[in-house]
């Protein structure tokens, strides 16, 4: 093993020079009058004026003000906003819950394929046999990789999946004549859990973890009768622990007629090793762009499937991609009923493969077309890279990596549940709160000049002053030792002096003034006083 | 036996030995031994990329109804719209590509001022004072428009104008089912919302609905009286929720202008690709009466402790993960990527390219409405007129049967009024219209030698 520093570590992006300390002006102070970009195509159209094409009461009287910049002056701009900004190509981004492993250049080249990503969506199915091949066998991966029967991978980001997890669980148990009014979910839940819940038209029924960081089995059956319409779990939790008794957890929630539903934002710990279908839940929403790597990009695009088990298959949005049996057109196929024709009778596509279908009862359309589908073609890449071996090694890779730094941490940080964690670990700063003054957020800003990307603060809400670390797999043993290194820095430093107060001083800004941007609102450049 | 993983097995079993465990096995004691898969997941071994990229284009190649093979007149609100090579490669920058959300501003300011800029951007489109940072899509941002709308005046009541896309209505619809929204469709006819007449009859109150919601233009392309719809709304003491086309707010008076409270609409037009549907924009401005409502993240300016200006995500109180079950949406990861695409494709285009495409746009849409006119046999679905990029035709045989045809000629003809609304038809559209209606869009990048043979491919389709 290297000795800790003795090694250049490949996530560490301190030598990067992030240039200057001046704000960037914004683009419509870059304005110049007169100025543009713009070229457009020469179409030999007759050129008439807008007085002759738009009734007058509905006309524009001037122009929408925009920007009007030189092709140059918005690729500096743009150029310097970038340099102004954090990425896993810069370096490691150990922010818990949300899996910023990297993300590998096929899977863009994959989405800027023509054949992909020129495609019209509302095209007819004849003509998109690519495409709608492509889902399916998406869709039967993710079935295959969560245990489940099928999937819908039209919600477009993970809360939009819990949101269409709950729609089903009331479709359910609509079919089977019931109302039930409540949904139970951990303390320790992400916020989505409970806004979605509430968006479900169902009411909150929060239980306490116990002082194993687990779901209080007690606290849960005291709550569950059949006013309960499920309950949502994230698997390993949000603690980064595994929940050991969820086979009793899911066989008392089915007892009393409720459905069980994974939160995956954690998939990425437990890929090869356990599947949610084996647990015992009936409907799972997966995160693509957390677990099977496809970018963020800020903040989204995401892309949300959710699979269910078979007897939720039914209520699934729609339509939904399919193979068509034997080649029939429309309404025939006895795998698949609910068929539709995609084509009039006489097109002649009795030889198409593929298909599009309404489940029986679904809950209806939940995009406005068929999901981030640029997004899923790169998680489909990514998948067909790893194939089901080296899923496995992603989990192996990720859960070794947390527990690394967690026995690394011990001692220097407190560990609330000290034990082997899954793929990330929750460390708190709360002793050295109390002895230094050392905060989570401290810690988060004094780890950015050290050149890592901050750890998740304050969550989940049942620790205090936690710091949320998850390393994922792709980050090198280096990388660990630069990152704890770091950590450990930090945490002796603040026995020394206060100056962690004026952190960060290396980067683009200082300390930003959140309190204010709240007090004093400024949404837009035209709000600026 | 592909993978991005670093580790060497001699690092494994050093780690290993580090946190005190024999094999990586141990790492998952907790997992019950009966629930662990035995024998790995169903899946073919992994392969390397350049076998990965093979397939992957193979299945690209099985595509037909491609932008850069068919010369494409669909819309419905998916556009052929012209993406320059400088927006994609600022767009694609990895910077912004593979970042997270903001959550530490001090090294998150290019993704949040572009966001700012983006945010100005839509809200001078939208002629309302603040813009958001982007939600899924336009179905999405309806729906979060109409919640928004009935939180306001606790009114579950909605109408809907069957002018809003077919598929839109359908998202809100299935959303609805969770919060008990009570939605009314309000039928087109000749192509403009019928709106109930406001006689005060009794028990009108009961039925007063929270919201009202029109398109502008509608998904046929016809351009709504939104004085109406003001004048509706402020009898009803209703929120009013504008589904407006971004482009077309280059030639057309804003709907805040008009009086709209919430503007909602899809901006896949502003740089992102057709991308068989997504990932695309969910536009969504109102006005400051309401933005503690509003859904979704928001960027503020403010300063640093120095005083420099700075950017940050703002209002954070209504958010899920401070608000939980009384947040003002579940929205968490959006579509910034796509927010930054469209300020730099806005940025590209400026005041008078924006401008030029939607002019652009509406005069291709005159040229081509004429043409197809004089083909025999095909009328206009709508007596309204429609203007500016979008307009619906009956053609003498099934549209479906138009556009297979098209394509064997080199042209993505349209969208099959059947395929957006159902073959029964709906509030739009009745039956006969449905089998027989051409949505036909034409953005700025339509020549007239294709629209020449395009009209002429489908004179010869509809006659044989």
């Amino acid at each position: 093993m290297s000795e800790p520093g003795t090694a250049a570590a490949g996530g560490r992006a301190a030598s990067a020079p992030l240039l200057g300390n001046m704000a960037e002006p914004t683009i419509f102070e870059l304005s110049q009058p007169g100025r543009s970009s713009w070229q457009l195509r020469t179409t030999g159209i007759p050129e008439w004026s807008v007085e002759e094409l738009v009734p007058a009461e509905h006309r524009r009287s001037d122009p929408v003000p925009l920007a009007e910049v030189s092709e140059r002056d918005l690729v500096g701009h743009f150029t310097r906003l970038s340099h102004r900004q954090f990425s896993v190509d810069l370096g490691a981004y150990p922010l818990g819950s949300c899996t910023m492993k990297y993300n590998p250049k096929t899977c863009d080249t994959v989405a800027g394929l023509p054949g992909l990503s020129n495609v019209h969506p509302g095209a007819p199915a004849a003509l998109t046999q690519g495409w709608l091949e492509l889902l399916v066998d998406l869709e039967e991966m993710l079935c295959e990789i969560t245990g489940m029967a099928a999937a819908t991978l039209q919600p477009a980001a993970g809360a939009a999946g819990e949101l269409t997890g709950l729609l089903l669980m009331r479709a359910w148990h609509d079919a089977q004549g019931e109302q039930r009014r409540r949904v139970v979910i951990p303390d320790s839940a992400h916020g989505t859990n409970p806004a979605s819940v509430t968006l479900g038209g169902y009411e909150v029924t929060t239980v306490p973890s116990d002082e194993r960081g687990c779901v209080d089995m007690a606290a849960l059956r005291s709550v569950l009768d059949t006013d309960v319409a499920g309950i949502m779990l994230t698997n390993p939790n949000t603690l980064g622990l595994f929940e050991e008794d969820i086979v009793p957890i899911a066989e008392a929630v089915h007892e009393v007629g409720g459905l069980l539903y994974y939160d995956g934002a954690n998939l990425n710990a437990i890929l090869g090793v356990v599947r949610p279908g084996d647990m015992g839940f009936d409907i799972v929403h997966m995160n693509l762009h957390k677990t099977f790597a496809t970018p963020h990009g800020g903040g989204g695009p995401g892309a949300g499937p959710v699979a269910v088990s078979p007897r939720l298959v039914d209520f699934l949005p729609g339509p939904r991609p399919v193979r068509i049996a034997g080649g029939a057109t429309s309404g025939a196929g006895p795998a698949d009923p609910g068929v539709r024709a995609t084509a009039d009778p006489e097109s002649g596509t009795g030889d198409l493969r593929f298909g599009w279908s309404v489940p029986p009862h679904s809950v209806g359309r939940v995009h406005s077309w068929h999901g981030n589908a640029l997004v899923l073609a790169r998680a489909l890449a990514y998948i067909t890279v790893h194939g089901g071996d080296g899923l496995r090694r992603v989990a192996e890779r990720a859960v070794l990596n947390a527990n690394w730094v967690r026995t690394r941490l011990s001692g220097v940080y407190d560990v609330p549940f000290d034990r082997t964690c899954m793929h990330e670990v929750v460390l708190a700063a709360s002793t050295l709160r109390k002895q230094h003054g050392l905060r989570a957020l401290d810690v988060a800003k004094r780890l950015l000049e050290e050149g890592f990307h901050s750890p998740t603060v304050y969550f989940p809400l049942v620790v205090d002053e936690a710091l949320m670390i998850e390393p994922t797999e792709t980050e090198s043993l280096q990388t660990l030792e630069a990152l704890a290194d770091a950590l450990e820095r930090i945490a002796a430093g603040a026995a020394v002096d206060d100056s962690f107060k004026a952190a960060p001083r290396t980067t683009p800004v200082r300390r930003v003034d959140e309190a204010r941007a709240a007090r004093t609102l400024v949404p837009t450049f035209d709000a600026r006083g | 036996m592909g993978d991005y993983l670093p580790h060497t097995e001699a690092e494994i079993a050093s780690m290993l030995g580090f946190i005190g465990l024999d094999s990586l096995d141990e790492l998952f004691a907790a997992v019950p031994e009966a629930l662990r898969i035995s024998g790995g997941l169903a899946l073919a071994d992994g392969v390397p990329e350049p076998d990965v990229l093979d397939r992957v284009q193979r299945l690209a190649e099985a595509n037909i109804a491609r932008s850069d093979r068919l010369v494409c007149f669909a819309g419905g609100g998916a556009y052929d719209h012209e993406v320059p090579p400088v927006v994609k490669a600022l767009a694609g920058r990895s910077e912004f590509v593979t970042s997270y959300t903001p959550y530490q501003p001090e090294v998150a300011q290019g993704v949040l001022q572009a966001v700012f800029e983006y945010q100005t951007m839509v809200a001078r489109l939208a002629g309302l004072p603040v813009a958001n940072a982007s939600l899924y899509d336009g179905a999405s941002a309806l729906v979060e428009g109409v919640n928004l709308g009935v939180g306001v005046t606790g009114r579950e009541g909605v109408w809907l104008s069957a002018g809003v896309h077919p598929h839109w209505r359908a998202v809100l619809a299935t959303f609805a089912a969770g919060t008990g929204h009570q939605v009314e469709v309000v039928p087109l006819v000749d192509g403009r919302t019928a709106w109930p007449p406001l006689t005060g009859g009794s028990g009108a109150e009961v039925d007063r609905p929270g919201v009202v919601v029109v398109g502008y233009p509608n998904y046929l392309g016809c351009i709504e009286d939104l004085a109406e719809v003001r004048r509706l709304c402020d009898a009803l003491g209703a929120v009013m929720v504008v589904v407006a086309d971004p482009v077309s707010a280059g030639i057309l008076r804003s709907p805040g202008e008009q009086g709209a409270d919430v503007v909602v609409g899809e901006g896949q037009a502003f740089g992102t690709p057709l991308g068989f549907g997504g990932p695309y924009l969910g536009l969504f401005a109102c006005t400051l009466e309401h933005v503690r409502r509003l859904p979704g993240r928001l960027v503020g300016e403010t300063v640093d402790s120095e005083g420099t200006r700075a950017y940050v995500t703002t209002l954070r109180a209504r958010e899920q993960d401070i608000r939980r079950e009384k947040a003002t949406s579940n929205v968490c990861t959006n579509q910034t990527l796509m927010a930054v695409t469209a300020a730099v494709q806005l940025g590209w285009l400026g005041t008078s390219g924006l401008a030029e495409v939607a002019l652009r746009s509406a005069r291709g849409t005159r040229y081509c409405r004429e043409a197809l006119a004089g083909v025999d046999g095909v009328t206009p679905l709508t007596a309204a007129t429609p203007v500016v990029r979008e307009f619906a035709v009956l053609t003498p045989t099934p549209a479906r049967t138009v556009v297979r045809r098209l394509a064997e000629d080199g042209f993505l003809a349209g969208l099959a009024l059947a395929d957006l609304v159902g073959e029964g038809g709906d509030g739009s559209v009745g039956p006969e219209q449905a089998e027989h209606g051409l949505l036909v869009a034409v953005t700025e990048r339509r020549t007239a030698a294709e629209i020449d043979a395009f009209v002429a491919a489908l004179d010869k389709a509809v006659r044989s």
